[in-house]
């Protein structure tokens, strides 16, 4: 009896596949805006998510602590490349550490400390990371020109920082050849 | 088990159906996310493991956010059939245990229902999920925060605290003020000196049912912080004072409790320098007189560790002790700059980190006094609790082989963090070599070996690991932890296991098997332990 009434379960596992295939392909148009959610800077100083943007180019929001070892392989690899990608792109890179109070004191002298030069921001609270559905870190989110959601990714390994790049130079394309 | 695992896909799958129409008419926004972690269970009397009848058991949560205009209302599904080894098995079960209306405008947020919430460091409140350490303390009732002028802050909060499927008896209200003077007052916009200042104030209700003692069925809570930054230098204080609060925790003494949190950092590029200080005495400070453990906690009293990233230089976490401890921490990182003598063509990265947790001295009296002891604000005690000191260096050697080398010595009371009568304190070094390799723009190699000799406790570790990823889809890992240096010739155990695990842009799959010794996971000083097992694991989270 059992048996039978789960045998359904097998294309049941399956539906969650179908729905993250849609999801890989990268909706330019974008349909997400970021959520109004208070974080702060360095300095302390309140920020509204809202107000993430880079003058109409892509941003790259990247989620990460520093206690977190892949995390902070992502923003190493990615600072050896800025330079060259905020010349050819000018992507900026928005880094949001959610250190909790045992370790927050430590961001800013850890960032300076690598010489990263990424704008960064702190959510003490999680209050932004759980607004972006973020469970674990790193989750990097790829925003457009109108600082919309179009692409987001869990873990690092490294090379993924090339998706990132390819995503971002199709953004470009898109926004000088609208369809 | 079946029976949750088909709620949840189902749940899944209308929510996306649901989500494509309501984006489709642009009024609205629906977000969430999905975490599962599927534990098969062996039997396997080498490592002692616990009998576990189910064979199989499942952690499962599905939060669901939907947004419009001004509005934001969110939920969160949890299943635990039943809790996987080593959570509280008071989780049992499944519900939504967190469920929220937010109202945002210009000049206020209000939120009912379900929220998490921190004022300062939290060293008076701080409710918050993790949910590795199997902690829920969210306040469940109303909060109101504003802005009444640019740079200051107000939240004011009333509720309950979840405990597991119900809420804590504790009723909690709490104030909190924050004034940036640089924002508040245009002609210090510019100035080099920033000003940040707070001050909080909580209360605790909790009826008095005790039959001897006269207990305090309200206890409030203050405290001030205060954060001067000047160019590069910061300096920042928190003191918090805690009325008095007889609880099973502290003994059931009236003795107020106080704590303070200094930390003071100097960085620029290339070099950030931190020193940190803190002393926590009887603040513990929970909505429930009576709970242990985990739960019910209001407030967070962070510990002053080095939190290690390297599975042998993380076990033996220090865990807060919220009835006293003082504590010191130091922190260097250092960056060797791109062809320089030393740093070579790529540079490097050095960090230094020195902190000790001791006792604090006190002086016990009588019990007819019901205050337990007294302690001079300053006073140490000598009993160290716990000391590491941890030297790492990260090189890249060429633009493929990186590595990082990292040694760290450890001091560990194991009486008193673990609750081990007798036995002595753990010296321990580990050395670690992670070792990466890229082939080329997709396929990375890592080697990751560690090392942990000490005469104590279990003696010497050795462990390597293998990872082989795939950009940006794949990875596939394989190791051991060998314990060849423990006493006992049975007990000279091989903890090996595998992984694949496969990520589709926002979502992670991924499959273990093998074994898992027996330990204690913390994060900022905050534990859970996990009996040995073994067997096969299943991971799986998304965002959507």
């Amino acid at each position: 009896m059992h048996s039978k009434k789960y045998a359904i379960f097998p294309f049941l596992l399956l539906i969650p596949f179908f729905l993250f295939a849609q999801q890989d392909k990268m909706n330019v148009s974008g349909n997400q805006a970021l959520p109004d959610v208070e974080i702060r800077n360095l300095d302390g100083v309140a920020f509204n998510t809202h107000n993430i943007s880079n003058n109409g180019a892509p941003v790259i929001i990247c989620f990460w602590a520093t206690y977190c070892k892949p995390c902070i392989k992502e923003l190493s690899i990615i600072s050896d490349l800025y330079d060259d990608w905020r010349q050819e792109t000018g992507v900026k890179i928005v880094a949001i550490s959610i250190d909790d109070s045992k370790t927050i004191a430590n961001v800013l002298p850890f960032v300076n400390g690598k010489g990263w030069e990424y704008e960064f921001y702190t959510d003490v609270n999680g209050d932004f990371k759980r607004a972006m559905n973020v469970n674990v870190i790193p989750h990097t989110f790829i925003l457009n020109s109108k600082s919309e959601i179009v692409w987001q990714h869990l873990s690092f390994a490294e090379g993924d920082e090339l998706k990132y790049i390819e995503i971002v130079r199709i953004l470009l394309k898109d926004k000088m050849n609208p369809k | 088990m079946l029976k949750y695992i088909f709620i949840c896909f189902t749940v899944i799958f209308y929510f996306s159906i649901f989500k494509i129409y309501a984006q489709q008419f642009n009024t609205s926004l629906i977000r969430g996310d999905f975490q599962s972690e599927i534990q098969y269970y062996f039997d396997d009397s080498i490592i002692g493991t616990p009998d576990i009848k189910e064979k199989a058991l499942m952690n499962a949560y599905l939060n669901i956010i939907y947004s419009n205009g001004h509005f934001n209302a969110g939920f969160r599904f949890e299943t635990y059939q039943g809790p996987l080894s080593g959570y509280d098995t008071r989780y049992k079960g499944s519900g939504i245990p967190y469920r929220f209306l937010t109202y945002t405008c210009s000049f206020m947020e209000l939120t009912v229902g379900n929220f998490y919430e921190q004022f300062g460091s939290g060293m008076l409140l701080r409710t918050y999920e993790d949910r590795n350490l199997g902690i829920d303390n969210s306040i469940d009732g109303v909060r109101i925060k504003t802005v009444p002028f640019k740079g200051i802050t107000l939240k004011g909060l009333w509720g309950t605290q979840r405990f597991f499927w119900n809420h804590g008896t504790g009723i909690i209200r709490a104030i909190d003020g924050e004034f940036s003077l640089n924002e508040v007052f245009s002609k210090f916009n510019e100035s080099k000196i920033k000003i940040l200042a707070g001050a909080s104030f909580v209360s605790k209700y909790q009826e008095d049912i005790d039959p001897v003692y006269i207990l305090p069925e309200n206890v409030a809570a203050m405290g001030g912080r205060l954060k001067l930054t000047y160019n590069k230098l910061s300096l920042s204080g928190e003191y918090a004072y805690k009325y008095n609060d007889p609880s099973v925790e502290n003994g059931f003494i009236y003795k107020p409790g106080q704590a303070l949190l200094i930390n003071t950092t100097y960085s620029r590029k290339g070099l950030g320098i931190i020193l940190a200080t803190k002393r926590t005495d009887n603040m513990s400070f929970r909505s429930d007189r009576n709970a242990l453990g985990n739960v019910l906690n209001i407030n967070y009293l962070p510990s002053l560790s080095k939190e290690q990233t390297y599975s042998f230089a993380s076990m033996y976490p220090i865990a807060t002790q919220a009835n006293g401890e003082a504590g010191i921490q130091g922190q260097i990182f250092y960056n060797i700059k791109k062809k320089s003598k030393i740093g070579g063509k790529y540079g490097a990265n050095v960090t230094l980190a020195y902190d000790r947790t001791n006792s604090i001295k006190i002086h016990k009296l009588p019990d007819s006094t019901f205050m337990g002891y007294e302690s001079g604000f300053f006073d140490i005690g000598k009993d160290v609790y716990f000391e590491a000191t941890t030297v790492e260096i990260s090189k890249k050697f060429s633009s493929t082989f990186s590595s990082i080398f990292s040694f760290v010595n450890i001091i560990y009371n194991q009486e008193v963090l673990l609750g081990h009568t007798g036995e002595p304190d753990i010296y321990a070094k580990v050395a670690v070599a992670d070792l990466t390799w890229r082939i080329d723009d997709k396929n990375t190699v890592k080697c990751e070996l560690q090392h942990l000799s000490t005469k104590q406790d279990k003696g010497n570790w050795a462990s390597a690991l293998v990872e082989y990823s795939i950009a940006p889809k794949w990875f596939f890992s394989a190791g051991d932890q060998f314990n060849y240096g423990n006493k006992l010739k049975d007990k000279k155990i091989h903890y090996y296991s595998a992984g694949v695990g496969f990520i589709y842009d926002a979502s992670r799959f991924m499959l273990t098997y093998g074994r898992n010794r027996e330990g204690r996971i913390c994060t900022g000083g905050v534990c859970r332990n996990i009996p040995a097992y073994s067997g096969f694991g299943l991971s799986i989270i998304s965002s959507f």
